[in-house]
């Protein structure tokens, strides 16, 4: 197999059957290499969040095939599945409703670490070892949720997403319920993150700024097709397709944006 | 932070009545037979009245009914709880695995549930009782079961709610299993609710106990309960001799009562909502600003705004004495993040704050109007128009767009169906919505979200107000359907000369679109810039500066984004100021 982390082919995603079917992903062909962040940027209903989905096995593939690792998830047996599914982490949009708001961060991180018996005095050093990692006081590990900010709360779904060292981690619009400046350290933390840890993500948000700032290639999606791919400083700087072309004008403050 | 989950108990009185007379009732439940059997089974008179001796009589076999009403309690009370236990027990059981069925098994179940609340629960437990037979056992086991549907569908219906929150659905990714999805995730995050149910589980279970027994299938002589006590009490009460059975018709609403009480306190308890004042204060003068004659805007200006206090009833100030104006066709972004106090400060221009706060300012003025004083809504609703930032949720989804939209005229301006129609039609084509005609025959989930935010802006457009708030309008929209948005608005502006106050998180947008830009931050306007000059140079505030450093762009790549330590370099910039002043 070839250095990619994860890679789908002609993927199609339908929701629903007969003349109610709608097709969300027509056939959409992309790769993650090791070690690379690819973002993907999409408006609503352009399927992004389908694609992610289907990357972490709660919806179901049509047709086309989903390869993480080098094992094509279709061919996976129910007990695979489940250690899949710890191989590929999801972090979560929301960190207000993430978390569980009747568990502190411990028992939340521990959860991921042993889902079957999860003990916070067990696993204390690693979780430790996590919060230190985002940056987080140690005595997080005994907190409530109510007790951190959006961006803190952001922090812990991270370090949870990534405690149990997934190969391919999919990031869907982890800033985009934060201000400004949170959202600054929350992609600063990433980009951190990325190298130290030699991550391969699927960054997924619609905010073509954020994507261009942690990406090293960039999917463009329009209404379950990808449009444009290609490495991030060219998708920007040079735009093939028509669409990608008015979205990067549609961002106020582009050289392409006028308000007139 | 907005949410605050840490609440404080709401202590109502009737909680503590609920309590007392609860608790009251189990301590005579534990103590009275050891003290009163004797008295309870010793057989005198028969058919007494009321004396000293006997405070509530004897009945027709001699027994004292007082001692026998408070022995009676223990055996109810332990029946209802078993009965109670059995309902709630396995009504939990039932609610909460139904949402880990897969959805043809969960839909089904719910039905049968759905079918079995349907039918009538006494009737149930009589068929259970005449099976069983007669009995105290039995007749805990009829009322637990009858009570089982009913408590199975309430907690499903919570069930529901907590089984889409994303922790639950982030617990299930990471390989939690079923077990511990229900126990650790769905029900503590129930548990409140829950206690109300069975609390008032508890007050039904009493009676429908309390009523098996007086029709003789519940508990047997010698046994006897409250619902014995009555059964027996029959013979006398048609006999005119109604005082016997005073003693359990008494205690059992004493108990219903307490269990209701109790169930009702502790919601009210449980809600966040309660006991805080309904009524908006509205926004009083301040001290020094009644000194002053009440300001009517002069000149240019459209709005003035003279040193708004916004704070909580506890006394935490949320907006810290702001002053801002607006002129005559100006848009005037005002930028900050969440908690800067920048839709507190938009929305109290349009007199719609929030409850539970506290606002005074020195003068505030809306056009000719003075904001502090009686304002007729009439003429504030053709003055100010709003546009709010989620399209999905400001048009009720079971209302036509039409209806919605030209409602505003209709009531504020007497405009009759036709001609609000007209309007609203020509408004619509004004901000470009295709087909018109159609979309006031449909229905909010028809059309998109930015044809929403359109038709929004329409009939904001409609009344031609001489403000528009607009609060944060484009947020949830796409960034192309954002662009178009934006762009209307500036031409609104520019053709009708509209004052615009926009509110915004996003420094970009502010810039792109506004004539004037105040920064907010911490309940205070630490900026105010013309729009052209907001940049990391040209800011004068370190937040300004840091707030579009840390945005990202799409033309450049940083290799980190600044986060910028504003409050040590705000702190450092008003000790030189000192200074200098101090060398002057």
């Amino acid at each position: 197999m070839s250095d990619n982390m994860m890679e789908v082919r002609d993927l199609v995603v339908q929701f629903g059957s007969g003349s109610q079917a709608v097709t969300v992903l027509k056939g959409v062909s992309a790769s993650v290499g090791i070690g690379r962040t690819v973002g993907l940027v999409g408006e609503s209903g352009s399927g992004k969040s389908t694609l992610a989905k289907a990357l972490v096995g709660t919806v179901r593939p049509t047709s086309g095939s989903i390869t993480i690792g080098g094992v094509d998830t279709a061919t996976l047996t129910r007990g695979d599945r489940a250690s899949m599914r710890r191989r590929v982490q999801m972090i979560p949009q929301d960190p207000y409703s993430s978390l569980d708001p009747r568990r502190t961060i411990g028992q939340a991180i521990a959860e991921a670490i042993d889902p079957k018996r999860p003990d916070v005095k067990k696993h204390r050093e690693t979780i430790l070892e996590w919060l230190r990692t985002v940056r987080m006081p140690e005595d997080t590990i005994d907190r409530y949720p109510h007790e951190f900010s959006g961006g803190q709360r952001q922090r812990v779904a991270i370090a949870r997403g990534l405690v149990l060292r997934p190969e391919f981690v999919v990031a869907d619009e982890i800033t985009s319920a934060l201000d400004v400046s949170v959202q600054a350290e929350i992609l600063n933390l990433v980009a951190r993150l990325r190298q130290e840890l030699n991550l391969s993500m699927l960054f997924i948000s619609h905010n073509l700024a954020v994507v261009r700032h942690v990406s090293d290639d960039v999917i463009v999606l329009y209404q379950g097709e990808i449009v444009e791919q290609g490495p991030a400083e060219q998708v920007y700087s040079d735009p093939q397709h028509p669409y990608t072309r008015s979205l990067l004008d549609s961002v106020p403050g582009a050289p392409g944006f006028s308000i007139d | 932070m907005t949410k605050n989950p840490v609440r404080r108990f709401n202590w109502t009185p009737g909680l503590i009545v609920g309590i007392v007379l609860l608790g009251a009732m189990a301590l005579v439940g534990i103590i009275a037979p050891f003290l009163l059997s004797d008295s309870a089974n010793a057989l005198g008179d028969r058919s007494l009245p009321p004396s000293a001796e006997h405070l509530l009589g004897t009945d027709q076999s001699g027994h004292d009914m007082f001692a026998r009403s408070l022995v009676a309690t223990r055996l109810t009370l332990m029946m209802t709880l078993g009965a109670t236990a059995i309902a709630v027990l396995i009504g939990i059981v039932i609610g909460t695995s139904v949402w880990l069925l897969p959805r043809r098994g969960r839909e089904i179940s719910l039905r049968v549930i759905d079918t079995m609340v349907a039918f009538p629960g006494l009737l149930l437990a009589l068929v259970v009782a005449a099976i069983l037979g007669a009995g105290a056992i039995p007749a805990v086991i009829a009322i637990g079961f009858a009570g089982i549907p009913t408590f199975a569908r309430l907690t499903a219906n919570l069930a529901a709610q907590v089984s889409q929150r994303e922790y639950v659905s982030t617990a299930r990714l990471l390989g939690v299993g079923d077990r511990r999805i229900v126990t650790d995730h769905m029900l503590p995050n129930m548990a409140e609710p829950l206690f109300v149910l069975a609390a008032s589980n508890f007050a039904q279970s009493l009676t429908a106990i309390s009523a098996l027994s007086f029709v003789g299938l519940g508990v047997q002589s010698p046994q006897y309960d409250y619902g014995k006590l009555l059964n027996e009490a029959l013979p006398s009460l048609l006999a005119g001799r109604p005082e016997q059975t005073v003693g359990p018709a008494v205690l059992i609403v004493i108990t219903g009562l307490a269990a209701m009480l109790l169930g009702d306190g502790l919601a009210a308890a449980a809600d966040p909502r309660a006991g805080r004042r309904t009524a908006s204060l509205g926004i009083r003068r301040s001290a020094t600003g009644a000194a002053a004659s009440s300001a009517s805007v002069s000149g240019d200006a459209m709005v003035v705004v003279d040193n708004l206090v916004i704070s909580t009833t506890a006394g935490k100030p949320l907006v810290k004495g702001i002053s801002f104006h607006i002129n005559r066709g100006e848009i005037v972004g005002i930028v900050g993040e969440s908690g800067s106090g920048k839709s507190l400060t938009a929305m109290s221009v349009a007199r719609l704050l929030p409850e539970g706060l506290d606002a005074t300012a020195n003068s505030m003025g809306l056009d000719n109007l003075d904001l502090l004083g009686r304002v007729d809504p009439k003429v504030l609703a053709q003055t100010l128009s709003l546009i709010y930032q989620d399209p999905g949720s400001t048009f009720n989804p079971a209302l036509k767009m039409g209806t919605q939209l030209t409602e505003v005229l209709r009531t504020h301006r007497g405009q009759s169906r036709s001609v609000a129609r007209k309007t609203i039609l020509e408004a619509l084509r004004r901000v470009r919505m295709t087909l018109p005609e159609k979309r006031m025959g449909q229905h909010p989930h028809e059309l998109s979200g930015g044809m929403r935010q359109r038709a929004m802006i329409a009939a904001a457009m409609a009344t031609s107000p001489s403000l528009i708030i607009a609060d944060e309008p484009t947020t949830a929209l796409d960034v192309t359907v954002q662009a178009e948005i934006l762009r209307e608005i500036k031409r609104l502006n520019r053709d009708f000369s509209t004052a615009v106050m926009f509110i915004s998180h996003d420094i970009g947008v502010v810039k792109a679109l506004c004539d004037r830009v105040l920064v907010m931050n911490g309940g205070e306007i630490v900026e105010e810039i013309d729009a052209k000059l907001l940049t990391v140079e040209n800011a004068t505030h370190p937040y300004t500066k840091a707030l579009l450093a840390a945005t990202p762009s799409v033309t450049e790549r940083l290799a980190e984004l600044p986060v910028l330590d504003w409050r040590t370099a705000a702190a450092e910039q008003a000790a030189t100021a000192k200074e200098e002043e101090v060398a002057r």
